[in-house]
């Protein structure tokens, strides 16, 4: 196998092939595929030369989804999707402003009809028809529905992309909701966390980029390789939680210990994402919000965060692993009968009924015999 | 002038150094029962709380040792005194039995170094019915060895200390006709407080002491007849069927007594269905009834009541009716709730078959060397 | 005495045996001041927090898988366990607190009879209720070991140390053994004190009803504070959705009450609960002894008929040897 041409892809993205595949060994790892996904991710991006088009909305928000994925990864990583995809409509990136922008991105889509992906962040107000959020005099709604028209691809970004995020929590004065909500009949894959894990989006881009489709998606339309495990089933702390070691304030020793945070409101048992597994900014260590001890939140989880008071109990959604727990009737021993014992207990009564029937035989003679004597 | 003698055969024969074999792989695993304690010998969990040891060696081991009881009310109380040949061996078994019954309760006990606390009467919570066993047994066996001493006193030709004996006697032999009245009667009614884990066919509430004693002495008249049998072939002695086929007419009245209780508790509690739902109750209810019906109809016909075979068959039979009627309400169709099991282990079995077995050869020295069987013209 | 008499008198015998009524006592009432436990499977999530604090209190070790020392891997209660947290299962097993294809957790530990069966049948009072609390307390200086409790208890919950040559009994004394004391102390029980969602509360039996009715009366959805620790003082609320409880109170009135009740989204048969009557076996089994045993009057008077029977009739043989004489004196020849 001769390979992609990477001599190109060095030039223009200034890394070294072996820094190049480990990062799309990296990628592939995240979604759980072989590495043999990786090099095809590599060979997708080292040599499709007409890059896609990337159109990236903003409506209510806090830009935290875009600020989590520029300062995700090393410093070539902002550099490599920013020169992987050709990003041309992003608020907060762009260089240009006003009109032109938005001129260019009614170009660009409808230069890419069906081809190009449109990412949403942010929350779509609907109340008095979406008129609390507005970009170049038309609203977040009639922006996203537009862009939606022709996409090939439609990915929110965040929870408030997702599902409305904070802004939809009560009141929800503005009616906000996630971009799903707002485009009935088109797919939006759902990356939502608050802020969403940059790799989770990495790797479903690279996943379209490379198989020309999207990963296998669960019921609320998020890949299931970042959102189908409850991070309590991943959770370093969970062994505390099966154990019943719980801490019971901050700061207390159990607190110190490392123990479950469970009592302190954290939602990890209801809550699906792979943050246990990934964790955050790439310095490992256990960086991320039950790793450095403060209980889960819920961000991702529609009904858990933003909604749920932060220290009020969790439900428990699993009761995995499904061994951990003897059945009702489970007992600490349930012995059965052996060969051997069965045996004794044939041989006893047989015994007793083969002695009878011989005493029998032998009453019966003798009987007759008394019987003719007399 | 003695009407008994002992049976003039060598004691040590093949089949007693064979059960002698045994007795050593019991003793055995006794011996380990002591020091590693039950669990690596016995299958006993905490479901099944009573195993073999308990429903065999005590149960139905004192049930099997009624011959002694039977015998005492067919003489004493009902003034038949022509079954009188028959009382030493049966009184000898039943000490026998019961001997076995006291020394299986001493092993099964968890905490035998601590047994006397049921002679304490501080201790003594009168609610139980395992006290009144406790108790009740321990007594009648010393009233079943006081029983035996005329024998031995005999044997040994003391005669004054018979005659001294002999004034008193009378109130041992209520004693040892009252007190396995009252525990035969207990050994059913501790399955009251076992409640819902015993079978619906078995748990037959305040029916339990009465259906207990009856099938008690059902075993101990069909053991009189099984000994007595044994023996005339075992020995080669006269054969006493007209004697058991007497014992045969009381039995009929018993087991009809048992089978109309027995039969009306279930019909009045509604029960009937369960004899026929197909499972392992209904199974061996009708095995453990089948074999109180057939010594019923064998009995009830006079010709067959006068066939030793058959008159042995049907107590043989009666035997096992009364041992699986204890069996299944202790064991078998005993369930304590879902995912428990119980059967006896190797060890646990050999050590009961190991008792069982010292117990054939005590009985077999006695009769050898003690007069406890009736003397007859030709040996 | 003839054979007639003989009969008629045991069918006497039987029929006061049978009858029962007379000497038969009610249920035992509950303890002027019975402590209790109430367990909420619906609450449970099946943390183990109690299994765990209930092995620290009471100094048990954790029960290991082929002896190595990973997890406590109890699975029942054993001589090492005297609470554990049971699973019911259906099918898939995904919807909590569902009787087809769901789950619920059950707790597995001593219910603290009102009647309790254990107490009613230890010959040696080895087992007692506390005549103040109710609580249902173990003595080993008195046991002998011979497990009547286990056969007499209707949740099998007394367990005996096979293991051990010199075991004893092992079962839940609420925390209040000799040496635990803790609700001498004005403590509560450990496994209601580790329970994170309040799905095991301590209380008196009597407040712990009350909190079980108030919760059978509540709407299926609405928001309840459901207290956690000690029902009459409790530490901290948590607030959840009322599920749809079975009406049903465990331990309410089965054989007589239990001082630690149950209560459930799923028919308690299917947690393993036992088919038990309202009337206890104790009073039946008690009944039952006291009518034939009360002080002892029916077997003396039995002692003293049998004794001038047999010797009426041992006279009557001329018996002056032994347990003599086969010559049969009346009736019909040999």
């Amino acid at each position: 196998m001769s390979g992609p041409d990477f001599s190109y892809l060095e030039k223009r993205l200034g890394v070294s092939r072996r820094t190049f595949l480990k990062f799309c060994t990296g990628v592939a790892a995240t979604m759980g595929l072989p590495t043999s996904a990786a090099y095809a991710m590599a060979e997708a991006v080292a040599t499709k030369r007409k890059k896609p088009v990337v159109i990236w909305l903003h409506g209510q928000e806090c830009t935290g989804p875009s600020e989590s994925l520029l300062r995700s990864e090393h410093p070539t990583l902002d550099r490599l999707i920013l020169e992987m995809i050709s990003l041309e409509y992003h608020q907060t990136l762009d260089a240009g402003a006003g009109h032109d922008v938005e001129h260019h991105k009614d170009v660009m889509i409808e230069q890419n009809k069906g081809e190009y992906l449109l990412v949403v962040e942010g929350s779509v107000p609907v109340a008095q028809d979406g008129i609390f959020c507005k970009i170049g005099n038309k609203t977040m709604l009639e922006h996203t529905t537009a862009a939606a028209e022709h996409a090939a691809a439609i990915i929110a970004f965040g929870s408030c992309a997702s599902w409305g995020g904070v802004q939809s929590a009560a009141p929800n004065p503005t009616q906000a909701v996630g971009a799903q909500a707002v485009l009935p009949g088109k797919t939006v894959v759902n990356i939502p966390g608050c802020p969403p894990n940059p790799y989770n989006f990495l790797a479903t881009v690279m996943h379209f980029l490379t198989f020309g489709s999207l990963p296998a998606l669960d019921t609320q339309n998020r890949p299931k390789f970042a959102y189908g495990r409850l991070i309590h089933e991943n959770c370093e702390r969970r062994p505390h939680f099966d154990a019943g070691r719980f801490a019971e304030t901050f700061g207390d020793e159990g607190h110190r210990l490392g123990w479950c945070l469970y009592k302190l409101g954290c939602k990890g048992p209801e809550t699906y994402a792979n943050c246990p597994a990934v964790e955050f900014n790439d310095i490992g260590g256990g960086t991320w919000p039950i790793g450095v001890g403060h209980p889960c939140f819920g961000c991702v989880e529609q009904g858990v965060g933003f909604t749920k008071p932060l220290f009020s109990l969790a439900e428990v959604k699993t009761h995995t692993p499904p061994n951990a727990f003897p059945t009702i009737d489970q007992r600490e021993e349930s012995p059965t009968a052996t060969a051997a014992t069965a045996g004794v207990i044939g041989a006893a009564v047989g015994a007793a009924v083969g002695a009878t029937a011989m005493a029998a035989r032998k009453v019966h003679e003798n009987d007759n015999a008394s019987g003719s004597n007399q | 002038m003695s009407h008994y003698q002992p049976v003039e055969r060598k004691v040590v024969t093949v089949p007693f150094m064979v059960l002698g074999l045994i007795a050593m792989v019991g003793l055995y695993f006794l011996v380990q029962r002591f020091i590693l304690g039950m669990g690596p010998v016995t299958n006993l969990n905490g479901g099944y709380a009573w195993g073999i040891w308990v429903v065999y060696d005590i149960v139905v081991g004192t049930a099997l040792a009624c011959g002694g009881y039977a015998l005492a009310i067919t003489v004493y109380v009902l003034n038949k005194g022509k079954y009188h040949p028959l009382i030493r061996a049966a009184v000898t078994a039943s000490l026998l039995g019961y001997a076995l019954g006291g020394v299986g309760a001493f092993i099964d006990m968890g905490r035998w170094f601590q047994f006397y606390n049921i002679l304490l009467p501080w201790n003594m919570n009168f609610n139980s019915v395992m006290l009144e066993v406790g108790l009740c047994v321990m007594t009648y066996i010393l009233v079943l060895f006081i029983e035996f001493m005329p024998t031995v006193f005999e044997r040994f030709g003391m005669k004054d200390w018979a005659q001294r004996l002999n004034k008193v006697l009378f109130l041992f032999i209520a004693l040892g006709i009252l007190l396995p009245t009252m525990h035969q009667s207990s050994l059913g009614s501790m399955l009251i407080a076992m409640g819902y884990k015993v079978h619906p066919l078995w748990q037959s509430l305040h029916l339990q002491p009465l259906l207990a004693l009856l099938t008690a002495l059902t075993m101990g008249f069909a053991i009189v007849i099984f000994e007595a049998s044994f023996s005339t072939v075992g020995f080669g002695r006269n054969s006493e069927t007209k004697l058991l086929s007497g014992l045969g007419k009381g039995i009929i009245g018993l087991v009809s007594a048992y089978l109309i209780f027995r039969f009306g508790e279930i019909l009045l509690r509604g029960k009937f269905g369960l004899i026929f739902a197909g499972d392992l109750g209904s199974l061996m209810f009708i095995i453990e009834t089948a074999m109180f019906i057939f010594p019923l109809a064998v009995l009830l016909s006079p010709k067959m009541r006068e066939d030793g075979r058959m008159l042995l068959y049907a107590g043989v039979s009666l035997l096992f009716a009364g041992a699986l009627y204890r069996f299944n309400a202790y064991l078998i169709t005993m369930d304590p709730g879902p995912g428990y099991s119980y059967f006896p282990s190797f060890p646990e079995l050999m050590v009961t078959v190991g008792l069982v077995a010292i117990e054939i050869m005590a009985y077999l020295v006695i009769v050898k060397k003690f007069p406890v069987l009736p003397k007859h013209a030709h040996a | 005495m003839n054979r007639r008499d003989f009969l008629k008198a045991a069918a006497g015998g039987a029929a006061v045996a049978c009858s029962g009524g007379a000497q038969a006592r009610d249920n035992l009432e509950p303890a002027p001041e019975a402590v209790g436990m109430l367990f909420d499977s619906t609450l449970c999530v099946g943390c183990k927090a109690c299994v765990s604090m209930c092995k620290e209190v009471n100094g048990m070790p954790p029960t290991l898988i082929e002896g190595k020392e990973a997890w406590d891997w109890a699975t029942d209660l054993s001589p090492q366990t005297l609470n554990v947290i049971k699973l019911y299962k259906d099918g898939e097993g995904n919807v909590k607190d569902q009787v087809k294809d769901g789950f619920a957790f059950e707790k597995r530990s001593c219910m603290h009879c009102v009647d309790p069966g254990c107490v009613s049948v230890c010959p040696v009072t080895a087992l007692r209720r506390h005549p103040v609390t109710g609580i249902v307390t173990f003595h080993v200086d008195a046991c002998i070991g011979c497990r009547t409790c286990t056969t007499g208890c209707p949740y099998n919950v007394p367990h005996f140390d096979y293991d051990d040559p010199f075991g004893q009994i092992y079962k839940c004394e609420m925390c209040n053994q000799e040496g635990v004391s803790r609700i001498d102390n004005g403590q509560i029980t450990g496994c209601a004190e580790a329970c994170p969602t309040g799905a095991t509360l301590f209380g008196s039996r009597v407040a712990l009803l009350e909190e079980a009715k108030r919760r059978m009366a509540l709407k299926p959805g609405d928001t309840y504070n459901y207290p956690m620790g000690d029902v009459r003082k409790p530490g901290s609320y948590h607030e959840k959705a009322t599920p749809v409880y079975e009406k049903h109170i465990w331990g309410e009135k089965e054989a007589g009450g239990t001082n630690v009740m149950h209560i459930s989204a799923v028919p308690f048969d299917k947690l393993g609960m036992p088919p038990l009557p309202e009337r206890s076996y104790a009073s039946i089994s008690e009944g039952v002894q006291h009518t034939l045993y009360s002080f002892m009057a029916l077997p003396a008077v039995a002692l003293i008929g049998l004794s001038y029977v047999v010797r009426k009739n041992l006279d009557a043989s001329e018996g002056e040897t032994d347990v003599s004489d086969d010559e049969g004196k009346e009736e019909e020849k040999s």
